[in-house]
């Protein structure tokens, strides 16, 4: 549902269902919502069979790359000697998504139960949900969940009287967006510092701890109990556009926007109806100046381009940017892009691990570039500067932390190359010197 | 004080002696319940490393920061070095690697935010707190104010945390109600 908003006639709750509802979080509560049926159904099949479930089901990641996760579960092997791990990513610090936050706020069993099929499925005896440090109380949702849980009989040895041992273990995060990558999140939870690791090996050859690891989001892993119960079938059938994406998504709606929340719509949904229908629109007399649509990491856009996109993995490639994480930045005409754009690549220079030069000199030097034409201060030719240092950045990292400052800089050059040049021209912010005279 | 000679002494003992700021009463962390706690927490990683981050956050949480004499108590209990240990501190925004106010403001000004407001919410805190600046703690001791990266609850612009708390849809205007709050 648009939470905090009533839910639109136009949504399609599944994930969303009981956000708001205090009764869903227990178990008690859970379990008469027809919580951990499809944990025991699960638990009466053979564990191949799951992965093939949720393979036809055609769910795509939901932590931002949409890598099929029936593909990704079928690469472990199950019953080779070694230990086997599952990661839930709950570390949702991409800046303009806080979609897996609410799921743990409001229905932290689903999370659980998500969890354990998963597990099962993969053959993985534990599970850690890697929570960021700053969501204390999803943290707290979710560890009472667990207890609750284990109290039951639903997890540890024998889970729900099945022949698995699943063990759910909760890490709190201390503060760093790098560990979303999942690397950095395997080194998080072995006590190092969050660098990401060189691929190959991919996780599930060698992961956490050494050992063959699958790593999901949140929202990717919740949607497994509803796929488990209603069908692949069913799932694959819920599409309005592009059949490779199916299933409904959770697109968190925020910045300048009249009524931001997280709405859950079946993918493929009209983006122009959905930012004006749903979300309400621009904030009185203002209009839609930018929409950035997948979190930070995205090209950002016109409100011209997005008008026919359709809201899926491909539309959104198609519209030329990329759905990411759902999670939707709304910049309406009385902000100036180039102080915006400044401030995302802050955060990016910020987040750095700092192990990979182009990314530790790159997004530094370009925060202060463009910091510096939003002063007043910027010549003709750092926007070629920008563009030169944004190509170094691009495409030779380790992880794609360094692409992801670039993108913002060269889209927002792109499409806003007046307002930058207004600065340059003018040496002075033309949105301040509006606001002053306001 | 001087320096003992390497070998003579727990990493503990030793970082103590380096340390010339810290009382020499330095009381370790990871005795009695907390002991029976961060064993408990062993239990569930098949590497005693794995177990840092959770015992820097009971640091953090028995004492408000994690001083070097305490990176060297978890050294010790985790068989790593204090030099890990300070590296790993280093990377994580989370730990106070310095004493700071009685409460910790964190205000997210990150673009969602940003857009929103939220460079008015943090100038109304420096202000009415008294810390004046960010990273600073204002004179009574009182508040440690920050700016902080995306806190996740960007649609509910603009959300701020204080110690444990995070409270959303905060304005400048509310600022004052809210710090006294926290006395
Ligand atoms: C810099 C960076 C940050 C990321 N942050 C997150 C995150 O906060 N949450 C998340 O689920 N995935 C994040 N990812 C994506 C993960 O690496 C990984 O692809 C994802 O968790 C896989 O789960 P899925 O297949 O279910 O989507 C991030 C990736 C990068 C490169
Ligand atoms: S940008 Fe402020 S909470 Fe995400």
């Amino acid at each position: 549902m648009g939470y905090p908003h009533p839910p639109h006639p136009r949504e399609t709750v599944l994930l969303s269902q009981y956000f708001g509802d205090p009764e869903a979080r227990s178990l008690a509560g859970w379990r008469q919502r027809g919580g951990y049926r499809a944990l025991e159904q699960a638990l009466a099949m053979e564990p191949t069979a799951v992965t093939t479930i949720v393979k036809d089901s055609g769910l795509r990641g939901r932590g931002g790359a949409g890598f099929p996760t029936g593909t990704k579960w079928s690469f472990m092997k199950p019953g080779d000697g070694k230990a086997h791990y599952l990661c839930c990513n709950a570390d949702e610090s991409e800046p303009g998504t806080f979609k897996d936050r609410e799921i743990m706020r409001w229905t932290p069993h689903a999370l659980v139960e998500g969890c354990a099929i998963a597990a099962y499925a993969i053959g993985a005896e534990t599970v850690y949900i890697y929570i960021r440090g700053e969501f204390t109380e999803p943290l707290q949702r979710m560890t009472e969940a667990v207890r609750e849980a284990y109290a039951a009989g639903l997890l540890g040895p024998g889970a729900m009287g099945g022949k698995a041992r699943i063990d759910v273990r909760i890490h709190k995060g201390a503060g760093a967006y790098i560990c979303g990558e999942e690397t950095a999140l395997m080194n998080s939870i072995e006590g190092r510092r969050g660098n990401p690791r060189i691929k190959p090996p991919f996780p599930a050859t060698a992961g956490l701890f050494g050992m063959p690891t699958t790593i999901n989001n949140v929202e990717t892993l919740a949607a497994v109990p509803h796929i488990i119960t209603q069908g692949a079938a069913w799932y694959k059938a819920m599409c309005l556009s592009s059949p490779k994406s199916p299933g409904t998504k959770l697109f968190s709606v925020c910045g300048n926007v009249r009524r931001p929340g997280n709405y859950e719509v079946v993918l493929g949904f009209p983006f122009e109806e959905f930012l004006y229908d749903l979300c309400g629109g621009p904030p009185a007399g203002r209009k839609f100046k930018a929409i950035i649509p997948g979190g930070a990491s995205v090209p950002i856009q016109t409100m011209d381009e997005v008008r026919a996109t359709k809201m899926d993995y491909e539309g959104f490639v198609a519209g030329g940017s990329m759905l990411g994480s759902g999670g939707v930045i709304c910049i309406d005409d009385a902000q100036c892009m180039v102080k915006q754009i400044g401030r995302l690549a802050r955060f990016f220079a910020h987040e750095s691990c700092a192990q990979c030069t182009q990314c530790r000199e790159g997004t530094s030097w370009t925060t202060k570039i463009v910091e510096r034409i939003e002063a007043g201060q910027g010549t003709p030719d750092d926007l070629d500067t920008l563009l030169e240092i944004a190509d170094n950045m691009t495409g030779k990292t380790i992880c794609v932390l360094s692409d992801s400052c670039a993108v913002p800089v060269v889209s927002g050059i792109q499409k806003f190359r007046d307002e930058f040049d207004a600065h340059i021209q003018g040496h002075r912010c033309p949105f301040r010197v509006a606001a002053a005279a306001a | 004080m001087s320096v003992p000679p390497p070998g003579s002494l727990t990493q503990l003992e030793r970082a103590a002696a380096f340390d010339p700021a810290l009382p020499d009463a330095y009381e370790p962390l990871f005795v009695g319940e907390r002991r029976v706690a961060l064993d408990e927490v062993l239990t569930r990683y098949p590497t005693r490393m794995a177990a840092l981050l959770p015992a820097l956050w009971m640091v953090q949480e028995a004492r408000g920061w994690v001083s070097e004499a305490a990176m060297a108590e978890v050294a010790e209990v985790l068989h790593v070095t204090p030099a890990y240990v300070k590296g790993v501190v280093t990377f994580y925004t989370m730990y106070h690697q310095r004493p700071v106010g009685r409460h910790f403001v964190q205000v997210c000004t990150t673009s969602p935010c940003n857009v929103c407001g939220a460079e008015d919410v943090v100038r109304a805190f420096l202000t009415h707190t008294g810390s004046g600046e960010i990273g600073a703690t204002s004179p009574d001791g009182r508040f440690t104010v920050i700016e902080v990266e995306c806190l996740g609850a960007c649609g509910f612009a603009t959300p701020i945390m204080i110690d444990e708390d995070v409270i959303e849809g905060v304005t400048a205007a509310q600022v004052p109600e809210i710090i006294a709050r926290y006395p």
